[in-house]
């Protein structure tokens, strides 16, 4: 690359200049690909949850609870594999900002349902013998330093003992991890049978079923099939994938993708104006320079690739940096506690951010380079 | 290498050049049916008042810009039957220009300003390191090769800016003034030097001057004045 020592040379006439452009560059893409984090972390649960697991809920609300007896009038309508049901137990370790989920379960069905959570088969014996028993994922585990034989006390607001404790009393059998990335192994799960017979609430409700359809092409029908079976009756239900399921659960957060792109775009438009005009003017007062070079060895294409090229190494460097910055900041994970489990850039993302800074570039360059190209030798060489 | 094509014909034929620019409504007639040739070998001063043209007439046998009416043909190739991209090209090969303000890069050292034009030559990196060398031995500066324009004298940078204009050997040397802007001295080291390239690597030179102490190291001087060279010059 024989012309690189030109380019180089170019940006580091004006160091400050180009520091200062180069920073702020740098600060647009450490926020790209923080905000691409945090959206990844609010949707990301979307696209992978497995496409052959549907969700039913009350029609009414996620809140509204349904019979514990729905589960075997599924599993009896065609297309039906499996039904597998929890609870919301919203419960509290300590603090409230301590936020995971807790849910009771049946372990059996529950680890059928869920072959992403790996739990040693030790721990899903001593699981299935320990009546208070409950797993934990990874995550939450080693956040409060939780091991095997701990007993752990959780209140919830919304489920109390019929003996009147202040706090349900849990003892950890298993830590189970995810089986990639994207896996939540931030939540804790115990046994439903101890749950039923200690709340003070009615026996044999629960939250929401999880239900694995035979074959995933007919989980539009069999979804049908399930909110038709449970019409009229006093819970009636609304069948989903899990995927529309964790989509809507997102869009009550807002409209994720909406809020990062907006916020994204105003900061590329102010970028787009700083480099733009860092460029124009290192242009204009190298007008001679330019035309020097024109007159003594390069035509107006090869100005034109010159003035990009810089505009692009810029752009590119300042990028590579950001992105490299903000991968670093994600890579500790989650920041706050538990709300966000999946937090971490895409490489779709990273890859993205590369084409946006090579983009970025050439927008920036593209002003400057006419004005080089449309530089008449004659006239550049005349202003000395 | 770059040897005229056809050696019988003038090196640099200018045949009733006209140039006109537009200021505004107004046209300003630069030069009128100019006609000047110039022979293989020649070292031509080209005098003149300010504002007679010199530099317009330089820049036009140096395929700079174009003129409004005539033809500049140069080792017997008509400069206006070429584009914009293939002038450029031409230039690089036969033309070396030496400007009065040195017009050295600031941000490169000597050694890399003498290499420019050869960036879009084929020569391999060796190669061009070479011709590099050679050309700054030729002007003297072989120890101010990794030195910078602003450390260095103005004799000193003109030396390297005629350095860039012999490097690729050009047919044609263009210099507008290139001691306009030294003292006595330094100037004299210039002309020396230029004098030398004509005598014994046989450049061909043009050299636009207002001095007649430079005027009188040319083998021949023309005067421009009211757009046409006089007469006893043309002869
Ligand atoms: N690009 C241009 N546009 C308009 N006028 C020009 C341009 N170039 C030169 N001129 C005019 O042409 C005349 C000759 O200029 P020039 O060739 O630079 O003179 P010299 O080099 O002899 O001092 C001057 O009056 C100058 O103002
Ligand atoms: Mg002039």
């Amino acid at each position: 690359m024989k012309f690189f020592p030109l380019i180089w040379c170019n940006l580091k006439r004006k160091k400050l200049r180009t520091f200062l452009t180069l920073l702020s560059i740098l600060v647009a893409f450490v926020l790209f690909g923080l905000l691409s984090a945090i959206k990844e972390a609010m949707t990301g649960g979307i696209s992978m949850a497995g496409a052959d697991r549907l969700v039913v809920q009350h029609k009414v609300s996620l809140i509204l609870l349904l019979p514990e007896s729905y589960k075997a009038r599924m599993e009896q309508l065609p297309g039906v594999d499996l039904a597998v049901f929890q609870t919301w137990f919203g419960g509290i370790y300590q603090d409230p900002k301590n936020f995971f989920m807790q849910n009771p379960v049946v372990p059996d069905q529950f680890l059928n349902m869920h072959p992403e959570f790996l739990l040693p088969a030790e721990q899903v014996k001593a699981w299935k013998e320990t009546r208070t028993g409950a797993i934990v994922g990874r995550k939450t585990a080693n956040k409060f330093h939780w091991k095997i034989g701990d007993k752990v006390p959780i209140k919830s607001p919304i489920w109390g003992r019929k003996d009147g404790a202040a706090a349900w009393e849990f003892d950890i059998v298993g830590i189970f991890d995810g089986k990639d990335k994207v896996t939540d192994t931030t939540s804790l799960y115990f046994r439903y049978d101890y749950f039923d017979e200690a709340h003070r609430g009615d026996r044999g409700q629960v939250g929401w079923y999880t239900v694995r359809v035979k074959d995933p092409k007919t989980s539009a029908d069999v979804a049908k099939l399930i909110d038709k079976e449970f019409e009229n009756s006093l819970a009636e239900v609304k069948a989903e994938p899990e995927a529309a399921m964790a989509q809507s659960w997102a869009n009550q957060l807002g409209d994720i993708a909406l809020i990062t792109t907006s916020i994204l775009g105003a900061v590329f438009f102010t970028i787009l104006l700083v480099t733009g005009n860092t460029m124009s003017q290192e242009v204009r007062e190298r007008t001679v320079e330019l035309g020097v070079l024109k007159a003594i060895v390069f035509t107006n294409t090869q100005v034109v690739v010159l003035v990009l090229a810089e505009s692009c190494v810029l752009a590119v460097l300042g990028g590579g940096l950001g992105l490299g910055l903000s991968w670093l900041i994600t890579s500790g994970g989650d920041p706050t506690g538990g709300m966000l489990p999946m937090f971490y850039i895409p490489t779709r993302d990273l890859l993205i951010g590369l084409g946006l800074s090579v983009a970025l570039g050439l927008a920036t360059g593209f002003f400057p380079a006419l004005q080089a190209m449309r530089l008449q030798v004659a006239v550049a060489l005349r202003r000395m | 290498m770059n040897e005229p094509t056809k050696t019988n014909g003038p090196l640099v034929n200018v045949d009733g050049v006209e140039k006109v620019f537009r200021r505004g409504s107004e046209d300003i007639h630069v030069l009128r049916d100019l006609h000047l040739k110039v022979p293989a070998g020649e070292f031509l001063a080209l005098m003149g008042p300010s504002g007679s043209g010199k530099s317009t007439l330089l820049n036009l046998i140096g395929g700079l810009d174009r003129p409004t009416r005539g033809s500049v043909s140069i080792g017997g190739e008509r400069l206006d039957g070429l584009s914009d991209r293939l002038l450029a090209g031409w230039r690089a090969r036969h033309i070396g220009f030496v400007f009065q303000l040195y017009n050295l890069m600031p941000t490169l050292n000597a050694e890399r300003n003498v290499e420019l034009p050869l960036l879009l030559t084929h020569l391999t990196k060796a190669e061009r390191r070479k011709h590099v060398a050679a050309a700054l031995e030729m002007v003297g500066l072989s120890h101010r090769a990794k030195h910078f324009p602003r450390t260095m004298s103005g004799g000193e940078q003109q030396r390297v800016g005629i350095a860039r204009g012999i490097v690729t050997d050009p047919t044609l040397l263009l210099c507008d003034e290139p001691t306009g802007d030294l003292d006595r001295k330094a100037g004299d080291g210039i002309l020396d030097l230029l004098q030398a390239l004509n005598r014994e690597h046989g450049k061909t030179i043009i050299m636009v001057t207002h001095d007649p102490h430079a005027s009188a190291r040319a083998l021949r001087t023309v005067h421009l004045d009211k757009g046409q060279l006089s007469a006893e010059a043309v002869a």
